[in-house]
């Protein structure tokens, strides 16, 4: 039986994740900082399958626990999923550096450290899959959300140097870059139904992406094709464009 | 603030729109409101769900326990019917009661007390559920049932979220051998042969006749009826459905990428598509196993279906009247509507049971529904066929309306007055739950 640790298991992609795992038969563990949304979610998939689940407490921003945390899991990962993020309030952003810091802080600070210990653990058992929630956003900094925007480019950065260092060790690493998604984090938002997608095709993609070893996924496909052209636009043109 | 609509896309309004993950996140959001409106999935056609404070439920979805031997579930209001389907019939479950569509939430099933093909004999959801936990407008949780807070129950059951927030509910699942319906279809000349046929299907668990709502004369009526049963293991003869009886292959799930334009759905394409559907079924009766989304969910396979409309919309006229009235109620109604040929090519037929419910939709009766693209002629259409539905004693179901107007809500609903009182009554100093159409309709000042 196969064990995945879903971090940030509150989450909307999260939980869409951690259904498609339960129905592929594995044993999960949901970590999340409130426990109180945590255990309807355990509840919910031990009604719909069989597996075991263990929820345990954790925040990303307390960096000294998190080696106790991952010591002292019962079930040692074979897949490690870092879904949580913080989007951040981009208009505080400007004047209160403490919002610079949480952003800065879950995106990048707290998915690094925890990161890191895994891929210790995974470098020296010679296996192991660590998937990371980045975001399209670090593909470009936007004035919309370039403080969330540099936080996953920086996460982005370092699950490719990740990737590199573990490639040789039979551990495998893969960044998913999602464009729009409909989860409580966007739900007041109105978004392009065409290019926005539900977390279950996140999920999909995510499952899909682990078992054929992909490097970066991007969800929805045209996403790809869209930061491919958003890059592309000379500096001079893109700082122009109110986007 | 965002566009949101319900699935007829008329109308389409500007409001705020946010949901919730705990009971305390609801009271707060329900405390700092001064009105607001449970938003399932949006299934209704029209504004049932609409106002400029929405509270989404759909986060609000999960399994709570299940009882292997007896089938009870309890799930979150927010639970679509499809999850359920998807977790349990390759365990042996189906719902008791399905509409046509299975993209629904509990919230919404119970609210709009919804029907299925089986109406006749398993009468509506609302007729199922045990217990059910309803926030109340002024933060109260409130369990109801019908033994426990009976008054309660009864008004929220159909009471299209006007009472308060359902919770979470329970209900009993009834037991499948296998994931197939044993299918029947037949055809009708005319109203009168598919009516018989309906007087003559009785026993079976599963009925409703597609109506060809073009078809004129002596043809008014014609029409194909559809009825089934859960196949047991033994009546499957495929080799791979005997395999795997209750787990099906995912299907092809198409999708309509964009609202068509308005004038790619006139006369002529809907007469093609009706007529193509009547030769399918030849003269007789015609057996057939077929799987359940295939037999109770055909259109939820084409995602967006309701783009086809166009942007202007569209709404689904559904009344029911009387059995007694049945036949010639049913001939003049159905005569003005093929007249005007402003009609669909989705016109359902069903054949009612008894009923009980305090503001539930079904009576023992003949229930039509068709699509309308949004247009002043049809509205005023309507207006007509109102009339006509109100003279011989039958209703409009507010889950498909966006247009009646108070008076003919007054005339056909026989407790409106009990129950805008007891909803002034739950709203009076607090928070209020109401609707753009609870408010058209007069149940809300
Ligand atoms: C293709 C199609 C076929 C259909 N076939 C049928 C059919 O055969 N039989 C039938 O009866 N209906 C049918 N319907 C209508 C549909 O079943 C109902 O409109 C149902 O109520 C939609 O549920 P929803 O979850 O989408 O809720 P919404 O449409 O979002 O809301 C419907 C009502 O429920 C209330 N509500 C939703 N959740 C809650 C909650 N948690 N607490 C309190 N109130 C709540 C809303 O306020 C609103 O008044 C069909 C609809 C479509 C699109
Ligand atoms: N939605 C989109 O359009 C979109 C697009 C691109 C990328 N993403 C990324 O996708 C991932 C999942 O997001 P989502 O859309 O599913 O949104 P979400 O439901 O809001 O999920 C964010 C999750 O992060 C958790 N979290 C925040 N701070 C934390 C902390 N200090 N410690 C532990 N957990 C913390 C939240 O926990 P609580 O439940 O306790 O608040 C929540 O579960 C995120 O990394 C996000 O950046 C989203």
């Amino acid at each position: 039986m196969k064990n995945i640790l879903i971090l940030g298991a509150t989450s909307d992609m999260a939980q869409a994740i951690a259904k498609k795992y339960a129905a592929e038969g594995w044993n999960l563990t949901l970590a999340a900082r409130n426990m109180e949304l945590l255990h309807p979610i355990a509840s919910d998939l031990r009604v719909r399958s069989k597996i075991e689940i263990i929820s345990l407490e954790f925040d990303a921003l307390e960096f000294s626990n998190h080696r106790t945390f991952y010591d002292s899991l019962a079930n040692p990962p074979d897949v490690v999923i870092c879904v949580f993020g913080y989007m951040g309030d981009q208009m505080l952003a400007r004047t209160d550096f403490n919002e610079v810091q949480k952003t800065i802080g879950v995106n990048y600070t707290g998915a690094v450290s925890i990161l890191n210990i895994v891929a210790e653990d995974f470098e020296k058992r010679g296996k192991g899959s660590i998937a990371g929630i980045s975001s399209v956003a670090g593909d470009r900094g936007r004035q919309s959300n370039y403080i969330y925007g540099s936080a996953k480019a920086g996460f982005s950065a370092y699950l490719s140097g990740l990737r590199n260092r573990l490639a040789q060790s039979g551990v495998h690493v893969m960044s998913v870059k999602p464009g729009f998604c409909y989860t409580k984090m966007t739900e007041s938002l109105e978004l392009p139904s065409a290019l926005t997608a539900d977390p279950e095709q996140v999920a999909n993609a995510v499952f899909k992406g682990l078992e054929k070893k992909q490097n970066v996924v991007y969800t929805l496909w045209m996403w790809r094709w869209i930061m491919l052209i958003i890059r592309h636009i000379p500096e001079s043109i893109f700082k122009k464009m109110g986007m | 603030m965002r566009k949101i609509s319900d699935w007829g896309n008329y109308p389409i309004i500007e409001a705020e729109v946010s949901g919730f993950d705990t009971t305390d996140q609801l009271r707060e959001k329900i405390s700092n409101s001064g009105s607001m409106i449970a938003f399932g999935n949006g299934r209704s056609y029209g504004d049932a769900s609409l106002q400029s404070t929405i509270l989404l439920t759909r986060r609000f979805n999960k399994f709570l326990s299940f009882d292997d031997t007896s089938g009870t579930l309890t799930c979150q209001s927010g639970v679509m019917l499809s999850e359920i389907l998807d977790v349990f019939v390759p365990r042996g479950w189906f719902l008791p009661v399905t509409p046509g569509t299975k993209l629904i939430t509990l919230g919404g099933a119970i609210a709009a007390d919804v029907h299925g093909k089986n109406h006749h004999v398993s009468g509506s959801f609302g007729q199922h559920i045990l217990s059910m936990d309803v926030m109340r407008t002024d933060g109260s949780i409130i369990t109801c049932s019908p033994e426990e807070n009976t008054d309660f129950f009864k008004i929220t059951v159909g009471g299209m979220g006007l009472t308060g927030i359902i919770l979470k509910a329970t209900f009993r699942l009834k037991k499948i051998e296998t994931a197939y319906i044993r299918e029947e279809t037949l055809r009708a000349a005319n109203l009168s042969e598919i009516m018989d046929s309906f007087e003559t299907s009785g026993d079976w668990s599963y009925s409703v006749a597609w109506i060809d709502c073009l078809a004129k004369g002596d043809a008014l009526g014609r029409s194909i009826m559809m009825r089934g049963e859960h196949a047991s293991a033994s009546e499957l003869v495929n080799a791979s459905h005997k395999h795997e009886p209750l787990n099906l292959k995912p299907g092809l799930q198409l999708s309509v990428p964009f609202a068509f334009p308005n004038f790619a759905l006139n006369k002529l394409t809907m007469k093609a598509f009706n007529w193509a559907y009547y030769n399918k079924c030849r003269p007789g009766t015609h057996r057939s196993i077929v799987d359940y989304n295939a037999f109770f969910y055909p259109l939820d396979a084409i995602a967006h279906w309701n783009r086809i409309y166009g942007k202007r919309g569209f709404t689904q006229y559904q009344f029911v009247i009387p059995k007694a009235a049945g036949r010639e109620g049913m001939q003049k109604i159905l005569k003005r509507i093929t007249e005007s040929g402003l009609g669909s090519f989705l016109a359902v037929l069903k054949l009612f049971g008894e009923q009980e419910g305090f503001m539930s939709f079904p009576m023992a009766g003949y229930t039509l529904a068709l699509d309308f693209p949004i247009s002043l002629k049809a509205m005023d259409l309507f207006k007509e066929l109102d009339a006509m539905v109100a003279d011989y004693g039958g209703r409009l179901y507010l889950a498909k309306d966006s247009r009646m107007d108070a008076e003919m809500f007054n005339k056909t609903y026989p407790n409106v007055a009990d129950f805008r009182q007891a909803i002034t009554l739950l709203n009076e100093g607090n928070t209020k739950f109401e609707s753009l159409q609870s408010k058209r309709i007069g149940i809300t000042g």
